[in-house]
């Protein structure tokens, strides 16, 4: 039936005009996974049994014609550390690895009061370390459009997932642009939103104040509804913002109303060296085309760019080392079985546990947040953020959104760059800023590399204005075909 | 060279709140273990806390009534460090911006023959965290005697995880044992008068750490102090204070350096000895909790709580004394206690009669028995202790019978006229019952007799008595006083 290549907004209203069955729809979902999923490795955990009967109760709801939620029969993959009530969260890591939580994280509560279906939980670098899924301690995920390659990190399972038509719509969670850079990487949209927009209530959390959960879909239309679905306040997180209700923001309402008379920033330290050269004018014939559409290019700066991967590179650190202290084999998860006193299982069992990237950060905010060099790291990458933060005031102050590469190359081979943590760092130098001033930024497909890799185009809005980020993408996604182009798998 | 003694304490509160710290738990003490928890204070995976306001709101309270500064800006940090009662391995704590400081507490002291001195001793600050869980070593069970041995492992009880805590850090400005034992006691009275902690040192919601270092008098510079743990009751406190100035002070006159160590109570052998422990030195790596936004505390707030802040102790005293007219020392007395000052204001207060058995026979039977006065306010309500008045007021029992009933009552619940009913003690005035009583007393006491005809007028005491005893202390002594008079002077 190929009803896999469809877009999630175009499934759902084909099942609530009874066209297709949910239970059909998620049959030939399973099937699509059956071919291609040994090839990519997307899933750490397939649920087809508790899908199967979430889309014949659905499709009785139908038949009754009870009132059907927005995500009516679509399959949802879920990045596995996003916690799921009965459905092992491994993280990706050992220490998780028959780790099942007893409560949902509320966008999946919202996911089921909406009728979507779960359908599994996808790989990701281990605890979200990562930009290139490699780091997981079940084995990687490959890019659909070259499975020599990485999908990017670390939700890289969340993109190669609907990249392959393996899920409609799949969430992510980005803390230096673990949503945009692997949707980037992998040729599908990735939606960062502003950092309080969604609860991150159930997220298994990497750095606390940069995490955020965000879709990634097939079209830029699918991003607008699941975000419909997902942002909201949630009383239980308290960074989760009451003034911006789901229910205010009209998030279909402008989608179509172009880009006349918008003012395009382009900072021009997001273009300086470094950058692939066929990545580059792609996103300039990408700036072109919106110009021709009605936008207005403006060149701004952003001074402190150059210190964002430092800067995030203390913070998220510091955080996760603080995050993950739970991990210790007292209370769940892994525990040696190899220990003579306390101290010992503590040592064993997390160095049995954690895999080389998840140590490696540990210890670095560990040392960062240590007497003596608090001041020297920690509150000074603190200031710094502050800086970045700034600098995104002042350039919004003359620009509506700004416009950069979201990736300086594109998908890189496996195992490339898997010895040189540096460089893998390297590969968020154009996300991680807006996770430091928590603005929303999103990731569409613009083009592809001479070698068919795709190319994916940054917009960056301001502070809850996921809706201005949307609109131009969605323009230009209109105008354009590369959404459509799917690899050959 | 004279020695000065300088004490800080720090004390730890459990706020006696509905529900945990940033969670829905109920929190309540003595539950079956690890039945009040949720994936919040279990730190499961991906959970996140949300700000009790009525801890908040507790919290505030006792900053106002600590006199302290209140910050409008506060914020929570986390404090990291691993042990196994501590489910996230690290505390939300307060760091840097505590939401109260620079507060002071007056404290009153009596020391032998000198009138009551009050002083002033400083609060550093008051800040709000979590509470850990608690660890449970369990044995293997012996015959009576043997010496215990544990098992091989450890068990975890969470129940008590993210209860809300409040820490009152004390300036080092207690110069004495007493002193600290008076601080303790005052900072007690205060929290139980605003109602936000049980202050039950035995049940763990009342915990205190002591700092103590000697200097010799005059000194500007604080000598190198020891921290003395988990010490639990006001008595051992001032116990272990009072051992351990002694021993600092014999290291300065030998001329031995203080080691800066913490110390434990042993309660058997009363010493304080030094933990076993390696890891002395803590990094506790603080820093913002991001789950959580900075807590603005708005003129607004502060009002709310102000108009709902329950009378304090010195308050209340004030108002007793001008309110009753009755004496400072009563008033004291009555106000020991919240408790007992709100069973006293509900009725007894106000007759002198009750006001007396409360401050008589009342404190002496909580005394004698060793109970709580909660307990005695349970079982002989207000009510019950004015009726008990009124039968004494009618003269229908002794003043000496009083206490026998009120034992009674304390024993059964039931109502003074009950009891006195029940087991006819009511007081015998009647002149045509006692005469025989009387005449019978003169005829087998006749040296007593004889002395008193004699002229030693004191003597008939001694018959009075006999006589009490003969009618088991139901006669009226005015009457046989007046009857024996006649009796024997004719
Ligand atoms: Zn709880």
């Amino acid at each position: 039936m190929e009803l896999y290549k469809h877009t999630a907004l175009e499934i759902r209203d084909m099942v609530l005009d009874k066209k297709v069955s949910s239970t059909d729809v998620v049959k030939d979902t399973f099937k699509r996974i059956d071919s291609v999923e040994p090839k990519i490795k997307a899933y750490l955990t397939l649920c087809k049994e508790t899908a199967l009967a979430q889309a014949g109760k659905i499709d009785e709801k139908i038949r009754k014609g009870e009132k059907i939620g927005q995500l009516a029969g679509i399959p949802i993959a879920i990045k596995d550390n996003i916690s799921t009530q009965g459905i092992k969260t491994t993280c990706a890591s050992k220490i998780l690895s028959n780790f099942t939580p007893p409560y949902d994280a509320y966008v999946i509560k919202r996911i089921k009061e909406e009728d979507g279906i779960i359908i599994g939980k996808t790989n990701l670098d281990e605890f979200a370390m990562g930009s290139s899924c490699e780091n997981s301690a079940f084995g990687p995920t490959h890019n659909p459009h070259d499975l020599s390659r990485v999908p990017g990190g670390s939700s890289g399972g969340s993109a190669a997932a609907i990249a392959s038509d393996m899920a409609f719509i799949s969430l992510g969670s980005d803390t230096g642009g673990s949503i945009r850079q692997p949707a980037a990487l992998c040729g599908v949209v990735g939606l960062k939103p502003t950092y309080g927009a969604v609860s991150r209530y159930g997220l298994v959390a990497f750095a606390s104040s940069l995490d955020q959960i965000g879709p990634i879909t097939k079209d830029v239309r699918d991003a607008a509804l699941m975000m419909n679905v997902i942002a909201g306040y949630d009383p239980q997180d308290s960074t989760s913002v009451k003034e911006f209700n789901s229910s205010k923001v009209e998030w279909f309402k402008r989608l179509e109303d172009g880009v006349k008379g918008l003012k395009i920033g382009i900072p021009k330290e997001y273009f300086a060296e470094g950058i692939d050269k066929d990545i580059s004018k792609s996103v300039y014939q990408s700036i072109g085309l919106l110009e021709k559409l009605g936008a207005k290019t403006i060149d701004i700066s952003l001074p402190h760019t150059e210190y964002g991967i430092a800067t995030y590179y203390i913070i998220a650190p510091s955080e996760a080392s603080s995050n993950l202290a739970r991990y210790d084999g007292v209370h769940y998860g892994y525990r040696t079985t190899d220990y003579t006193d306390l101290m010992s299982m503590y040592h064993k069992s997390r160095s049995e546990g954690f895999g080389p990237e998840v140590k490696r950060r540990i210890m670095l905010g560990t040392f960062a947040l240590s007497s003596g060099y608090y001041d020297a790291y920690y509150l000074r990458a603190l200031k710094v953020r502050r800086l970045i933060k700034n600098d995104f005031d002042e350039a919004f102050k003359k620009a509506d959104v700004i416009l950069s590469p979201t990736s300086p190359i594109p998908a890189f081979k496996m195992g490339e760059k898997l010895d040189d943590p540096l460089q893998m760092y390297l590969c968020d130098v154009m996300t991680v800023s807006a996770n430091l001033a928590g603005i929303p930024g999103i990731s569409i497909p613009s083009g592809f590399t001479k070698s068919k890799l795709p190319v994916g185009l940054q917009i960056l809005g301001k502070p809850f204005e996921e809706e201005t980020i949307l609109r131009v993408a969605r323009t230009f996604e209109r105008e354009t075909d590369y959404h459509k182009t799917k690899p050959v798998i | 060279m004279d020695y000065e003694i300088v004490i800080g304490l720090e004390v730890h509160l459990q706020l006696k709140t509905d529900s945990k710290m940033f969670c829905g738990c109920r929190n309540k003490f003595g539950a079956e273990p690890n039945t009040l928890t949720c994936p919040v204070c279990l730190g499961m995976p991906g959970i996140l806390p949300v700000i009790n306001k009525q801890a908040f709101d507790y919290a505030l309270r006792a900053g106002l009534a600590l006199n302290c500064k209140i910050d409008s800006f506060t914020k929570f940090d986390r404090k990291n460090y691993f042990y196994p009662d501590l489910p996230k391995n690290y505390q939300i704590s307060q760091y840097d911006l505590p939401f109260a400081k620079d507060g002071w507490l007056d404290i009153k002291l009596t020391t032998d023959n000198k009138p009551l001195t009050t002083k002033r001793i400083g609060i550093t600050r008051v800040h709000l965290e979590e509470d850990t869980g608690k660890l449970i070593h369990p044995e293997v069970r012996q015959e009576a005697g043997a010496e215990k041995t544990q098992l091989g492992y450890s068990l975890v009880d969470l129940n008590r995880a993210g209860v809300p805590l409040l820490e009152i850090v004390s300036k080092p400005e207690i110069n004495s044992p007493e002193e600290a034992y008076a601080y303790l006691g005052a900072l007690k009275e205060i929290m139980q008068y605003l109602e936000i902690s049980d202050c039950d040192m035995e049940k763990g919601s009342l915990r205190c750490d002591t700092n103590l270092s000697v200097r010799p008098k005059g000194d500007k510079k604080l000598g190198t102090k020891a921290e003395i743990k988990n010490i639990n009751s006001f008595k051992f406190v001032k116990n272990a204070l009072v051992y351990e100035a002694k021993r600092q002070t014999e290291l300065l006159k030998k001329g031995e350096p203080v080691i800066q160590e913490t110390r434990l109570w042993d309660e058997k052998e009363e010493v304080t000895k030094p933990m076993r422990s390696k890891e002395e030195a803590h990094d506790y790596r603080y820093f913002p909790e991001p789950d959580l936004v900075p807590v603005i505390i708005d003129a607004k707030w502060l009002e709310e709580v102000k108009k709902n802040m329950p009378e304090l102790p010195e308050t209340r005293r004030k108002r007793l004394i001008n309110q009753y007219q009755i004496s400072e020392h009563e008033t004291n007395v009555l106000t020991q206690e919240k408790a007992m000052a709100d069973y006293a204001e509900s009725g007894p207060v106000r007759t002198k009669t009750a006001r007396n058995l409360m401050l008589g026979i009342v404190l002496q039977i909580i005394n004698e028995r060793k109970i709580e006065f909660g307990e005695f306010a349970r079982k002989v309500p207000p009510e019950n202790l004015l009726e008990l008045a009124e039968q004494l007021d009618k003269k229908i029992i002794v003043s000496t019978m009083a206490t026998t009933v009120l034992g009674k009552m304390l024993d059964s619940g039931k109502t003074a006229a009950e009891i006195i009913k029940g087991q006819g003690l009511e007081q015998v005035s009647d002149k045509s019952s006692l005469e025989p009583i009387i005449k019978e007393v003169i005829k087998n006491n006749a040296k007593i007799v004889a002395d008193y005809k004699g002229g030693k007028k004191t003597a008939i005491q001694s018959l009075i008595g006999q006589v009490m005893k003969a009618s088991r202390g139901k006669a009226n002594p005015q009457i046989v006083k007046e009857l024996l008079a006649k009796l024997l002077d004719n």
